[in-house]
């Protein structure tokens, strides 16, 4: 079916889909050592299940979901856990992040797989296992699954499956298409079964015949309906795809599934099938190493694979090479460390050069043509929310609708300025992040610091009561047998206490002359005075002090 | 004309009752805009009391160190006034964010930092040692001129993937020829 609907913007970057496309998939071999990061996905971070030392099989989990948003991470191999700390993983900052090392021992052995009927099994079972099986978004933001697949009370209209693929270079969801359409359709099934959706839309850009036909006989018979569109960066964005096949804009801040639409990848299809019918977890991926490499491809390879062995797999990077780029050229960011492994999220690594790549000339001033505005696929004003990310005023930035942003780089392609425009969208985007969760800091400590205060009030309070009955209790005893000698030698004794220190002071202020003036030292005899004079006995926090002054003497 | 003067008095005295504001709600802004870290390093007893002041007037709006010039600014457009960077020198920017550590090894268990604590983000007991809670701790700094065995450090705090922020993008403009 061609497709009526059409999103706003758009750009025709150079497609360079041929290089890696020509060779079927390749299952890359097994590298003696595979490091598997425990942050893949949206989310809290896996937590380890287990020790260093312990042997591990292909399969097993070793990083359980923590919380709601989170999935669990597998052994890619069997081999032995010989570390569990820091390493360098696939991420703009280059910062080190926790990761679990295995020693492949080269038995490739197989834990025990339970494959699930899905059909008959409750559907929180079945989520239950995707989220068990670290099923998570393969389009490029990780996002947990079984999250995505959970309803709830919304009726979903449509499931698109997004197999557009747009951004250039990138070949990995064309090749699995074409090569494994059936087991897309099979995971498409489950899916359509979690979210009893009334049509399931899958959208590829037509620049994609061999894929576009493998999945139309895949789904004879189905009543999935395979819809072309034609090619236009970013289709393959999520909230561009449903209005390219269903019409629907997503309104502002919300989610597909408040429109009755969710989207998923073709790949996530694909392991979700290896989940359910096979009790495979998400141990391998489809990945596109292409550019300035000897033979570039497309290769099934293990999670947790060095990038640097997969480039070495490519017939290794030309000379020339300056740096190597994470996913596409538009969206992609620079690799700073080809030693961190392949994680779910990444479909393509790209190696760059000089001559493929070529340095973007030194940005000029803004001249407002609003080229940005025309090709900008979210309907924003790229030009004002780059004004305003430059000035940090990020208040404004966000009123303009800074975070329906997708960062798909369209307004950096088109700007005669050469201005790296996303960058700044990415700098506003992570100061106001940053801005709004120290201001939720700054509520919870002033919540923390109001309880304190309460609290010692309240056990002062509590104090100065219970000296106040003691000392009630004290004086009742008193009246009642005021003959009692024991009390009356103590009140003898601190009677002539007192006279004592009364004549000493006496003394001493008659034989020194005051060093200070004496309305200081009139005003603390004073309080003091007020305190043994007055013990009150409400409960007040200065009845408390008097009533704690009068007890030990 | 006096029907309505009687009815316009009845409305206004109606709304005065309906809409009287309670306290001063410019304290409430200023003490949204303080960090909350209760240190006392403005010469207040915490962040309340220099929101007060400051909302009376009686003090400077850049007296908050923790939050630097940023929240020296956002305070002097708050009131209408000009604004002064914290401590006299501009861009000094605010202090990198640390948090307290306590050397387990070296703790008395005495608890004189967990009753200074404004956030109570110290855990511990008498005569067992005691520890600081990374999360809460506001880096007020309280605690260390408390501490009698000197074991309590700042530490900053340590940069990770999820706090990681995209920097301000630098790049040159085209060289004058």
């Amino acid at each position: 079916m061609k497709n009526p609907h059409k999103f706003h913007g758009g750009v025709h970057p150079p497609e360079h889909k041929t290089e890696s496309s020509r060779l079927p998939i390749t299952v890359a071999p097994l590298p003696p050592r595979l490091i598997v990061p425990l942050r893949q996905h949206t989310g809290n971070p896996a937590k380890p299940v287990v020790n260093v030392g312990d042997h591990v099989l292909k399969g097993q989990m070793i990083g359980a979901a923590d919380g709601y948003i989170s999935a669990a991470v597998h052994a890619p191999t069997s081999g032995t856990v010989s570390a569990i700390e820091p390493h360098a993983v696939p991420h703009p900052s280059g910062l080190p992040d926790l990761c679990i090392t295995i020693e492949a021992d080269g038995e490739d052995r197989w834990t025990e797989r339970k494959p699930l009927d899905y059909q008959t099994a409750d559907p929180d079972a079945v989520r239950a296992l995707l989220r068990d099986a670290g099923i998570v978004g393969l389009g490029g933001a990780a996002f947990p699954a079984y999250v995505k697949l959970n309803p709830g009370r919304q009726k979903i209209k449509t499931l698109v499956v997004n197999g557009a693929e747009c951004e250039p270079w990138i070949t990995s969801d064309d090749l699995l298409m074409r090569e494994r359409a059936a087991e897309i359709v099979a995971g498409i099934k489950i899916m359509a079964h979690l979210m009893q959706p009334e049509e399931v839309l899958i959208g590829i850009e037509d620049n994609k015949p061999e894929a576009i036909a493998a999945m139309q006989s895949a789904c004879q018979g189905t009543g999935f309906e395979v819809v072309t569109a034609p090619v236009l960066y970013p289709s393959g964005g999520e909230k561009q795809l449903i209005k390219l096949l269903t019409g629907k804009e997503v309104p502002s801040g919300q989610r597909p599934i408040n429109i009755g639409v969710t989207c998923s990848n073709t790949g996530t299809a694909y392991t979700v099938h290896r989940a359910v019918n096979h009790g495979e977890a998400v141990i391998s991926r489809i990945v596109t190493i292409t550019g300035n490499v000897a033979r570039p491809q497309n290769f099934e390879a293990l999670i947790g694979t060095p990038l640097d062995e997969l480039a070495q797999l490519a017939g290794g990077a030309r000379p020339d090479t300056s740096h190597y780029i994470m996913g596409g050229p538009m969206m992609g960011f620079d690799l700073n460390n080809l030693g961190a492994p392949l994680t779910k999220a990444i479909n393509c690594v790209i190696a760059a050069s000089p001559a493929l790549f070529p340095p973007k000339p030194a940005a000029m001033p803004c001249i407002r043509c609003t080229q940005c505005a025309q090709a900008c696929p979210c309907n924003l004003q790229p030009q004002e929310l780059f004004w305003f990310s430059q000035s940090r005023n990020f208040d404004k930035a966000r009123a303009y609708n800074l975070f329906d942003c997708i960062e798909c780089g369209c307004c950096d392609y088109v700007c005669p300025s050469h201005i790296p425009l996303v960058s700044y969208y990415r700098f506003a985007k992570c100061e106001i992040v940053a801005q709004d969760r120290e201001k939720i800091a700054a509520e919870q400590s002033r919540q923390r610091f109001e309880f304190k205060q309460m609290r010692e009030e309240r056990e002062k309070a509590e104090k100065a009561a219970r000296m106040a009955e003691k000392a009630a209790a004290a004086k009742a005893a008193a009246a009642e047998n005021p003959d009692d000698p024991v009390a009356a030698a103590k009140k003898a004794a601190i009677q002539a206490a007192v006279e004592r220190t009364k004549a000493k002071k006496a003394e001493a202020a008659a034989l020194t002359p005051s060093p200070q003036p004496p309305p200081t030292r009139g005003e603390g005899a004073n309080e003091k005075g007020a305190c043994f004079d007055l013990p009150s006995p409400q409960p007040s926090p200065a009845g408390g002090e008097g009533a704690k002054n009068t007890e030990p003497s | 004309m006096v029907l309505l003067a009687v009815i316009l008095g009845a409305v206004l005295g109606f709304a005065s009752i309906k809409f009287k504001v309670e306290g001063n709600p410019l304290v409430e802004k200023v003490e949204a805009t303080l960090p909350q870290t209760q240190c006392g390093q403005c010469g207040y007893a915490g962040c309340r009391p220099y929101a007060e002041a400051v909302a009376a007037g009686q003090a400077e709006p850049n007296l908050c160190i923790p939050g630097g010039d940023n929240v020296a600014k956002n305070l002097a457009e708050l009131l209408g006034v000009e604004f002064k960077p914290v401590g006299g020198d501009e861009g000094a920017g605010p202090k990198p964010k640390m948090v307290a550590f306590i050397d387990e090894s070296t703790c008395i268990g005495c608890t004189a930092c967990i009753k200074v604590c404004p956030v109570d983000a110290i855990v511990g007991s008498t005569k067992l040692m005691h520890t600081i809670l990374a999360d809460p701790c506001t880096g007020c700094e309280l605690c260390i001129p408390a501490c009698p065995v000197d074991c309590i450090a700042m530490i900053p705090v340590q940069k990770n993937i999820a706090t990681w922020k995209w920097q301000y993008p630098v790049f040159e403009l085209k060289k004058a020829a």
